[in-house]
């Protein structure tokens, strides 16, 4: 069981640590994110990182679709999905491991950000509770971007379509986050529940709440199930 | 070992294959054999587990390919029509990876890798990323991981596409050693390769299973049809009227020629015209020159088939 997931997420990773493509979404990601981490700094003189991580989350909405859009189109272009899917492994083990090696990149991503809350508990006091739930909330709200790559993926055999179609997903969901404040009344709720910013919010605040964790668990294997049963359709219709 | 029974895959409106029935038995080579388009990677693909059949019942080592696809998947070892490389992998870490989807134990995953590695002559270039590698080689790795854990079956559509001469020779007999104990399907749209590997031959002609045997009884199936080639001197009238006299000619066409020498060829029935042809000729004097039977190879067969078959596919 493991063992296939495993030689899976060992073999994207491989692919993504030995292609440019990562190395560029990471500097992209943290140009972007350090400029917007001193210049937050430097004009309000506030030790938080809640500006960071605002404009972190809406950076990742332009890169994710990109790092994620070659998991399954590219087998299905390079014919390499004939091997994949006849090998003695199931569909959903193939799917994990291509997910946690995308999750994985994320991981490295967000972690080469630590020196930032370092140089800000080196420097003053921050309240350190917020900026863990805020990492936590960064990677489990990237982490569902990823999922609805996987997805987006799977359905075509063209990278480009992939991606375009992943954008096309993720500022939905960022539109959701629009409509959660302008619409009044139960439809602007509705739109705050299932809208992955609002929830992500409460990372930044510093509350750990079961209901936002639970969320984006459901909303990750969402994602995941249906790209498995997209990838068994496909293979299988 | 493999077992289709009416075998029927539609795509959208159209047909890939028709109500195909073959069984492959353990130690076997059976070639399929058809022109391009003709329905063997559609075969293929669903005897891996690749695609389902739209209906009928496939089945690999008794298990059903719906219903308990990874026990199929376990036990084949398959090489698609594209070989299914990455281009960037090196040769080994692309062979070590499929070890470890095919559930080769840890401690033996390196000898097993390097053991294939020299079966299909990749040593040179087990460092080399896939991607540099020429279409040969990279042949040679889909090759390489379809055997690789040396599965019970070998399901290699269009095997020898892109190997040299030399290539060829050596992966057909690395082919008939894998077989001793092993069931192998293979396709090929080159007679050749089907008639030196293989026990038996299956026909497939626009995705209907035409014909199936040994190279020598899909020979049998067009005997009843002789053809004699004849170089005869003497008057073309003449001749042509004396062989037309001959008991069981059915017919006699002229082939060219030069001065009184001509080419014929007889069409008979099953019987052996040779003698009555050569007593016949002699009859009104005119010298038989050179008398020789056509051999019905298994081109022949094929090519007789197909057309056959698609002439009746018309009415």
């Amino acid at each position: 069981m493991v063992s296939g997931i495993l030689a899976v997420w060992e073999k994207e990773i491989k692919s993504y640590l030995l292609s440019p493509l990562a190395y560029v979404l990471m500097s992209v990601f943290l140009l972007l994110g350090g400029y917007f981490f001193s210049v937050i700094l430097l004009s309000t003189r506030v030790a938080s990182m809640g500006g960071y991580f605002g404009n972190a989350a809406t950076i990742l909405v332009f890169l994710i679709p990109i790092l994620t859009m070659r998991l399954f189109a590219e087998e299905d272009q390079r014919g390499t999905s004939e091997l994949l899917y006849t090998l003695p492994v199931s569909i959903y083990q193939i799917v994990l491991g291509k997910y946690l090696a995308a999750s994985t990149v994320l991981g490295l991503m967000l972690a080469a950000t630590v020196p930032y809350p370092v140089i800000l508990i080196a420097t003053a006091e921050p309240d350190v509770g917020p900026i863990l739930t805020s990492y936590l909330g960064l990677f489990l709200l990237g982490g569902s971007f990823l999922a609805a790559g996987c997805l987006t993926s799977s359905l075509t055999k063209s990278q480009m379509v992939a991606a375009v179609s992943g954008y096309g997903l993720l500022l939905f969901m960022w539109i959701l986050d629009w409509l959660s404040s302008a619409i009044p009344g139960t439809a602007g709720d509705l739109a705050r529940a299932v809208s992955p910013f609002s929830h992500y919010r409460d990372f930044l605040k510093g509350i750990l709440e079961p209901n936002d964790l639970l969320f984006f668990g459901s909303l990750i294997a969402g994602f995941l199930g249906l790209t498995v049963a997209n990838v068994e359709l496909r293979t299988w219709a | 070992m493999i077992e289709l029974k009416g075998v029927t895959k539609v795509y959208g409106n159209r047909v890939g294959i028709h109500n195909i029935t073959l069984t492959v038995n353990r130690g076997e080579i059976v070639g399929l054999l058809g022109t391009n388009g003709a329905g063997k990677t559609t075969t293929m693909r669903i005897i891996a587990g690749y695609m389902p059949p739209t209906s009928g019942e496939v089945r690999v080592a008794g298990f059903d390919v719906l219903k308990e696809p990874r026990e199929v998947k376990r036990r084949v070892g398959y090489l698609p029509e594209i070989p299914p490389v990455y281009p960037d992998m090196t040769v080994r870490t692309f062979l070590e990876f499929v070890a470890k989807m095919k559930s080769v134990p840890r401690a033996r995953q390196r000898t097993v890798v390097s053991e294939t590695i020299e079966r299909v002559g990749l040593s040179e270039v087990a460092d080399r990323l896939i991607g540099n590698l020429s279409r040969g080689y990279r042949q040679r790795v889909g090759i390489a991981q379809a055997i690789l854990a040396e599965p019970d079956v070998l399901i290699l559509d269009e095997p020898m596409t892109g190997l040299d001469p030399k290539q060829i020779v050596e992966i057909r007999q690395l082919i008939q050693n894998l077989a001793r104990n092993r069931t192998v399907l293979f396709s090929s749209h080159i007679l050749l390769e089907v008639t030196v590997l293989c026990d038996r031959v299956a026909i497939i002609n626009r995705g209907r299973l035409v014909a199936q045997g040994t190279p020598a009884e899909l020979s049998r199936l067009l005997r009843g049809r002789r053809r004699l080639h004849l170089e005869v001197d003497g008057v073309q009238d003449k001749v042509v009227a004396a062989l037309k006299a001959v008991p069981g000619v059915a017919g006699v066409e002229v082939r060219g020629g030069r001065g009184s020498i001509h080419n014929y060829v007889v069409e008979s029935g099953d019987e052996d015209v040779r003698r009555a042809v050569f007593r016949a000729l002699a009859a009104i004097d005119a010298p038989l020159l050179r008398m020789e039977q056509e051999a019905v190879t298994l081109e022949k067969v094929f090519l007789e088939l197909v057309a056959r078959d698609s002439l009746s596919g018309v009415g």
